[in-house]
């Protein structure tokens, strides 16, 4: 174990990633400076500009020639730049890369990684600033991560690139500078465990990302009113952990979700379906109210789902069904 | 240089390249003084675009912006008190603080938005170029994009469909060379942008963007062919980003050489020359930066008092039906 930033475990994982696997290349905007995060720093000079492309400000090309790479023994990491830009490469990543595998009847399969920050950000406002991983995870074929701790963040980069399929890496900006015991940061994870980040008897408390800060937060919030909630941060979407989460809600009868995205038709919604399907219990939801991400950080303080917020939800939650 | 221009419209010029220059050095201090949120994409060194371009522009045109947007809104016109409020998030705001420095918008002047999206603009206006030749009304539509836009698709898509559609659009190319913190020239094949515009029907034209009387003078010639019926046209205006990507990126990728060479053409310093020429003296330009500088002082000192949106604000402008209802305080 050693202290280090989530960034700097990512980096640390791709390159040992790309010593070991030469068919490894990495395609986006501005990564021989880094990228914007500095994800990349120092990988053109090790790996080369074949390998580390700098490539036009062209997100369909970037996305589609990846799928034409990744069909034909190449394995592209796609660096998005912000969630927010895949949008303009859509039909190459939902038409082409999820489904073809699929259409071709089996005779080729895509196996890339798209980076995508995601999440809220310095003020960055409605282009900038999304959460939009429900619309992945509701495509057929694409396998959706999403590190909440800096421990998880090199291995799941490393678990994404090893997948035969695509597989998208949602990677909140927020965390990126964060520091946190990890081990070893190279060792790919097993995709589809959540993780569980506090005990607790009163209340499941489901996150993942940027929301797992806010939900351990809520947690300790709660502690101090009496009230013991457990907290899981899920770090796979799809597939997602729901042995973990059904074993817990068994026990505390009650689960909430906290999501930084907006709350209609959210993921958290499908964990409350699939948990009241399953277990009868309670179940309840929470998250960004169904408005663009506003600029003013008096706007964006009323938006965001935090620590007190989750914590005012668990409560009146609790109060209304015990 | 040999571009002939009257010494009224040669001060106009300087005055509203004096305004976004200020503005953008005032934008830059505030941000490293920790007092504005967000960040802002400056565009110090390439005011001569938006003021030749602008100046050209009739009541009833209309404009689309980039991420690089606050000149193109002042040349237009546009009010720098609400700028300068929606720099800060605050009340009365040209968006109401909703957009900030990347996304302001001024529909009173035809101004459709600075945008955070690369390239996106483009389609906007033809757009509201193609809704303009249906309702038969006379607009303009002054499109402004950079270097870096001319490598996404909605480039050739746009370009495509104003020609078919011969559209009353002039496309603005601001080349200042780079794309965020890449040379453009590197992820750029052909024969450059003039070429490219010209291959999809759109005829094009190279001008020196740091010579506003030059980029006036062929502005005027191009919106006049387009408003008159001609069909799309594209300028084509070489220029140079002073300051790097973003306020928070210090520019440290490119050779400090390159940037100080660049900061000798000063499009205000070759305005303020031809001007002497013209028999103005310096201390007029020195009150017009003056009054600029004041003016300045004036918007930031009132933004910072203004008070921040009601949060209730957060709710309204979505959308009619279906509109979000505020949450519940638990
Ligand atoms: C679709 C999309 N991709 C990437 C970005 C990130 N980005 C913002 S500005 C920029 C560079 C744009 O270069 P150019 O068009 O030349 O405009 P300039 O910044 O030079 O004014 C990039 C890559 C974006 N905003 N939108
Ligand atoms: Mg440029």
């Amino acid at each position: 174990m050693s202290r280090m930033s989530f960034v700097e475990a990512t980096r640390q994982a791709l390159a040992a990633e790309m010593r070991r696997d030469g068919r490894i290349v990495v395609l986006g905007e501005d990564l021989g400076r880094g990228g914007v995060f500095q994800q990349y720093r120092g990988l053109q000079a090790e790996f080369g500009p074949a390998r580390v492309v700098d490539t036009p400000i062209s997100e369909s090309a970037i996305m589609g020639v990846a799928v034409g790479a990744a069909m034909c023994g190449a394995r592209p990491v796609v660096e998005m730049r912000y969630l927010d830009f895949t949008l303009c490469a859509v039909d190459e990543l939902v038409n082409q890369a999820a489904k073809l595998r699929y259409m071709l009847g089996g005779q080729a399969r895509v196996p890339m990684v798209v980076r995508q920050p995601i999440g809220l950000w310095a003020n960055c406002a409605a282009q900038h600033s999304q959460s939009l991983e429900a619309w992945w995870v509701h495509v057929p074929g694409l396998v959706v991560l999403c590190p909440g701790d800096p421990a998880d963040a090199g291995p799941m980069l490393a678990a994404a690139i090893r997948a035969d399929d695509p597989v998208v890496l949602l990677e909140y900006k927020e965390l990126f500078p964060a520091e946190g015991e990890v081990g070893d940061p190279t060792l790919p994870a097993e995709i589809g465990r959540a993780r569980l980040v506090r005990p607790g008897h009163d209340l499941t408390l489901v996150a993942w990302g940027g929301s797992v800060r806010e939900a351990a937060g809520a947690a300790e919030l709660l502690a101090a009113r009496g009230i013991s909630a457990e907290v899981i941060d899920l770090r796979s979407l799809w597939p997602w952990d729901s042995a973990m989460v059904l074993a817990s809600v068994a026990r505390t009868g009650h689960l909430l979700v906290a999501q930084e995205a907006t709350e209609v038709a959210g993921f958290g919604a499908e964990i409350a379906a699939l948990v009241a399907e399953e277990t009868g219990a309670r179940v309840a939801r929470i998250g960004a109210p169904r408005t663009p991400i506003p600029f003013s950080p008096a706007l964006e303080a009323a938006y965001r789902v935090d620590a007190a917020r989750i914590a005012a939800r668990a409560a009146a939650f609790l109060a209304r069904h015990r | 240089m040999a571009t002939q221009i009257g010494r009224e419209r040669l001060l106009a010029h300087f005055r509203t390249m004096a305004r976004i220059r200020a503005f953008e050095e005032t934008a830059e201090r505030l941000y490293n003084e920790k007092r504005i949120p967000g960040f802002v994409h400056l565009s110090s060194g390439q005011e001569a675009i938006p003021a030749g371009v602008c100046a050209n522009l009739a009541a009833e045109d209309r404009l689309t912006s980039t991420h690089r947007g606050h000149g193109h809104t002042i040349a237009r016109g546009g009010d720098i008190q609400a700028m300068m409020l929606e720099l800060f998030g605050r009340q009365g705001g040209s968006c109401g603080g909703k957009g900030g420095s990347m996304h302001i918008a001024d529909m009173r002047i035809g101004m459709l938005g600075a945008n955070g999206v690369v390239a996106a603009g483009l389609p906007i206006a033809v757009g509201a170029a193609h809704a303009a030749k249906l309702a038969g009304e006379p607009r303009v539509v002054a499109c402004f994009f950079g270097d870096g836009a001319v490598n996404r698709g909605p480039f050739l898509e746009s370009l495509n469909w104003a020609a078919v559609h011969r559209l009353p659009v002039l496309f603005v190319c601001e080349d200042n060379r780079w794309s965020a913190t890449t040379p453009t020239r590197l992820t750029t094949a052909g024969p450059g942008i003039a070429a490219r515009a010209e291959a999809l029907g759109v005829p094009a034209c190279a001008v020196d963007g740091n010579d506003v009387a030059a980029v006036d003078h062929l502005a005027g010639e191009l919106v006049a062919s387009v408003r008159a019926g001609s069909g799309p046209r594209l300028l084509l205006a070489a220029t140079y980003r002073w300051s790097g990507h973003t306020s928070a990126d210090a520019g440290a990728y490119r050779d400090p050489a390159e940037v100080a060479r660049a900061k000798t053409d000063d499009p205000l310093r070759r305005a303020a020359q031809v001007l002497g020429g013209l028999g103005v003296a310096a201390a007029e330009l020195a009150a017009i930066e003056n009054d600029v500088a004041a003016e300045l002082a004036r918007a930031v000192e009132m933004a910072e008092r203004a008070p921040f949106p009601d949060p209730a604000a957060l709710y309204t402008d979505v959308q009619d039906i279906g509109a979000p209802t505020a949450r519940v305080p638990a």
